[in-house]
């Protein structure tokens, strides 16, 4: 479901803004006057998903309150490709903490707003996959317990691409990176459980956990300000897609976002006290294969030793998120995978 | 500045790192040939008019339209819009109703009564047009534009040329038809009406004329012959609809044959349904597949009792009864006697076997070509050195009203070198904007919204216009279907997913530009781009 109706035709509500369109619907980056959070000049790779994706966060929680916002990261590519001293590409007030305690950090941000009696300025903690789901997970999950007022926003980008692509507990089975190397035979990383954070903020029973992708900008700046409008710990986690370490060309990091979610890899969805109360239907599903076959990190997987039996196996995956979180609307034709 | 212990430089901010120095290709805005524009025989800018009906503004659409074809409630009737056969959006789901909402804008036109632009300022110049068809107007039309004074002459007592007598009233009513004539004879252009030019070069030489267009059409109905019996009642489909369209139609009888499959053996055999013909036969000696008349138009006539007899030829025509004769097709395609006859009972027999050009009046022209019974002409539609030109259905090409506009918009572009003594000027296109250049995920899915059709049980006795127009909602809606390929319509999905900032948006209607200090030429916004109208292009090393 879509935060409006298609009423619009040329443009439904998938593109940025539109001339026809009233200033209400459209987003915030298609406002010239929009926050900028993380300004030009910046050294993150060409095409880098988490840039992009911590703008639209940023300037849409920006948005939502009046430009009153902290925001305290975790080490990570975030920190290394915005702020090589003495520059520094945030617009807004930034502090950076150590990989691990960003959460922790943004609690005391918060508690120290609350001591001193600034309601109106919020605090947004944000870090990437290797920061959230493995150094900082301890942290985080104080954070949801106590239901400190934070919106930790993670960027995932499905492993520790700054220090040279390593492995993450959000690396996808199968991926190459430079700690699960094709090698053997079970190339690339292990099949498992992996550790799927969203579910696993929502074990916390905290207000607000929703998952967002780079490619769908209405639905992750509607998120960000469903989150804002709440108080206690709320958790979102974007899809960031990294040419660097997925080995994707620099042009389609939008693209692989949006193939992830509509192949079912990446559900999106939110959930509020525990509960999903609402997926976005996949609009036009694809087979996994057109998905990892555009990354270089899944190369092993075609070529001359193909391996089927593994894309299929990454297929059962997507089927049965699609299962688990209604993607695919019932009344629509299915395309046979 | 006060600067803590320990450190020994400002902070600044990163602008001061130009990042554009790490890119080797850069995204530069383009415009490209949409591929309606690219199909439209008049050279319509079709993106371009659809662009300001999107936001509602028909006037503006309309202007836009009319700078190119003055005559746009006629075509969004009568044009078989091969721009529609070329919509990239056929390959989303329907093709854009452009010729809908081209009908709309004129029908709209016409009702606020607009006035098309200002002749451009006297050159001097005086141009002889002869024939008030399709062609003749269009070329009238430019030619004014120009500045050019326009003498238009024509034989029949009334202008439009086949518009007038060869379309039928049910597909074009008289009072559009008229409303647009006039709207472009007020654009200060001398008609004289029932005048027959017998020699052109001296018209030419007497009238003092600086260029001539002929646009004297395809008048004469093609004859081949087949026996008949003295008292059969043979005629030929353009004197037909001539005759019907003056208000005197011929006696034909209750069972009418028309030989051809053409649209014109079309619009014959739907008009003599009109006429009271219980029986409307057409009888072609090819297959549906092979038929010369549009899918459209054949739909209507069979939804209107008309019956057709594929492969099939007349091969005598003996008072009450005509014997037909059964085809078959060769491995070429070609229809090829079988010896299998039959009978078919009828009063009338009409030919609409193709049309010829009396080119007569060029007898003493000096240095027209006539070839195949059509004058051959250079690309800007100039017959002979001592500026005369041609167009419409006297050169060859698809004789088409929109050909004929297109040719008559040419024409007067050529006339206008020629006559100022310009070399004739080569005019760049865009590359095309293909289907592959989109990224269609952007568009919603719109389902087209079709025109009324006249009910039937009316179709079938009276002139009335068979198909509707759409209303306000409608074509606003149709028109927002515009994909506009190769064109910026201001989505804003560049300045948004721009990893680095580096795009700049302008202001509504002045589109965005690229902040190069800071572009790393990542791309994205070219693949995100929906309508391809962003390009990489290498940067110079």
């Amino acid at each position: 479901m879509t935060s409006q109706p298609v009423h619009f035709y040329q443009v439904g509500s998938f593109a940025v803004g539109n001339r026809l369109l009233a200033d209400d619907q459209r987003t915030v980056q298609s406002n010239p006057n929009r926050a900028n959070s993380i300004d030009s000049g910046h050294r993150a790779c060409q095409g880098c998903g988490e840039a992009l994706g911590a703008r639209y966060a940023l300037d849409a929680a920006m948005r939502s309150c009046d430009g009153q916002i902290v925001a305290v990261n975790a080490t990570g590519c975030l920190e290394v490709f915005s702020t090589p001293y003495p520059e520094t590409s945030w617009r807004i007030p930034w502090l950076h903490s150590l990989f691990g305690n960003a959460p922790a950090v943004a609690t005391g941000v918060a508690a120290a707003l609350r001591v001193k009696g600034r309601d109106d300025v919020r605090v947004v903690g944000q870090a990437g996959d290797g920061g959230t789901v493995d150094i900082g997970f301890g942290c985080l999950s104080g954070m949801f317990e106590r239901n400190d007022d934070v919106l930790f926003i993670c960027y995932d980008n499905e492993g520790y691409m700054n220090t040279g692509v390593q492995r993450s507990a959000a690396t996808p089975p199968a991926a190459r990176t430079a700690t699960t190397d094709v090698v053997g035979p079970e190339p690339g990383n292990v099949f498992g459980q992996g550790k799927d954070l969203p579910r696993l903020a929502m074990a916390h029973d905290i207000p607000y956990v929703a998952t967002a992708t780079v490619a769908d900008l209405h639905d992750l700046e509607r998120k960000v300000e469903r989150a804002m409008a709440m108080r206690g710990a709320r958790y979102l986690h974007v899809l960031v897609p990294c040419p660097l370490g997925w080995g994707s060309a620099s042009n389609e990091t939008i693209l692989l976002a949006r193939l992830a979610q509509e192949t079912g890899l990446f559900p999106v969805f939110e959930a509020e006290d525990g509960v999903v109360t609402n997926a976005t239907l996949i609009r036009r599903r694809v087979p996994v294969q057109d998905y990892l076959a555009r990354q270089r990190r899944y190369a092993h997987l075609f070529g001359s030793h193909p391996r089927p039996d593994v894309v299929e196996r990454i297929q059962a995956m997507a089927d049965r998120n699609i299962e688990r979180y209604g993607l695919l609307d019932a009344s629509d034709q299915q395309v046979s995978v | 500045m006060e600067i803590p212990f320990a450190i020994t430089l400002d902070v600044g901010t990163s602008r001061s790192n130009h990042t554009g120095s790490w890119r080797v290709e850069r995204p530069v805005y383009v415009d490209r040939m949409p591929p309606c524009n690219d199909a439209c025989p008049a050279g319509e800018n079709i993106q371009g008019w659809l662009y300001h009906a999107e936001s509602g503004n028909y006037r503006r659409a309309w202007e836009k339209l009319v700078e190119e074809n003055p005559m746009p409630a006629i075509m969004g009737r009568i044009c078989f819009h091969p721009c529609e056969t070329a919509c990239n959006r056929v390959q989303v789901d329907e093709a854009v109703g452009i010729n809908a909402v081209e009908r709309f804008l004129g029908d709209l036109a016409i009702e606020k009564r607009w006035s098309l632009p200002i002749p451009g300022s006297d050159t001097g110049k005086r141009v002889l047009v002869v024939g008030a068809g399709p062609a003749g107007l269009s070329a009238s039309y430019h030619l004014r534009r120009l500045g050019h004074q326009v003498k238009l002459v024509d034989s029949a007592s009334q202008l439009g040329g086949m518009m007038r007598y060869g379309i039928p009233a049910y597909r074009l009513p008289r009072a559009v038809l008229d409303a647009e004539i006039a709207r472009i004879v007020a654009q200060g252009i001398e008609v004289e009406l029932n005048h027959v030019v017998h020699d052109v070069e001296r018209e030419r030489v007497e009238g003092k004329f600086d260029a001539v267009f002929l646009a004297v059409g395809a008048q004469l109905g093609k004859r081949v012959n087949i026996p008949a019996g003295d008292s059969s009642r043979v005629i030929d489909a353009v004197t037909f609809l001539h005759q019907v369209a003056d208000d005197d139609p011929p006696l034909l009888g209750r069972r009418v044959v028309v030989y051809g499959g053409g649209d014109t053996a079309f619009d014959a055999a739907r008009t003599a349904r009109r006429l009271g013909a219980t029986d409307a036969v057409i009888v072609y000696r090819r297959n549906r597949e092979r038929m010369g008349a549009s899918g459209e138009e054949l739909e209507q006539a069979l939804g209107e009792g008309v019956t057709v007899r594929w492969l099939s030829t007349v091969n005598r025509f003996e008072g009450e009864k005509m014997v037909l004769e059964k085809m078959a097709l060769n491995a070429e395609g070609f229809p090829e006697s079988t010896g299998e006859f039959e009978e078919l009972g009828a009063d009338a027999l009409v030919l609409a076997l193709g049309q010829d050009t009396d080119l007569s009046l060029l007898d003493k022209a000096p240095g027209v070509n006539i070839a195949n019974g059509v004058v051959s002409v250079e690309q800007s539609m100039m017959a002979a050195p001592n500026g005369i030109f041609a167009g419409g259905d006297a050169v060859p090409a698809e004789r088409t009203a929109t050909v004929a506009v297109g040719h008559g918009k040419r024409a007067a572009h050529g006339i206008d070198d020629f006559v100022m003594g310009r070399e004739p000027g080569v005019k760049d296109r865009h590359g095309l904007a293909t289907f592959d250049r989109l990224n269609t995920w952007y568009y919603a899915d719109a389902p087209r919204q079709n025109r009324p059709e006249l009910e039937r049980i009316r179709r079938q006795s009276t002139f009335d216009e068979v198909i509707g127009g759409l209303d306000e909602d409608n074509a606003l809606f149709e028109a927002r279907r515009c994909l506009s390929c190769g064109n910026c319509f201001e989505c804003d999905n560049c300045f948004g997913v721009c990893p680095d900032n580096a795009v700049r948006k302008l202001g509504i209607g002045e589109r965005y530009e690229f902040d190069y200090d800071f572009c790393k030429g990542c791309g994205i916004c070219v693949t995100e781009c929906p309508c391809g109208a962003i390009e990489m292009v290498p940067e110079k090393i």
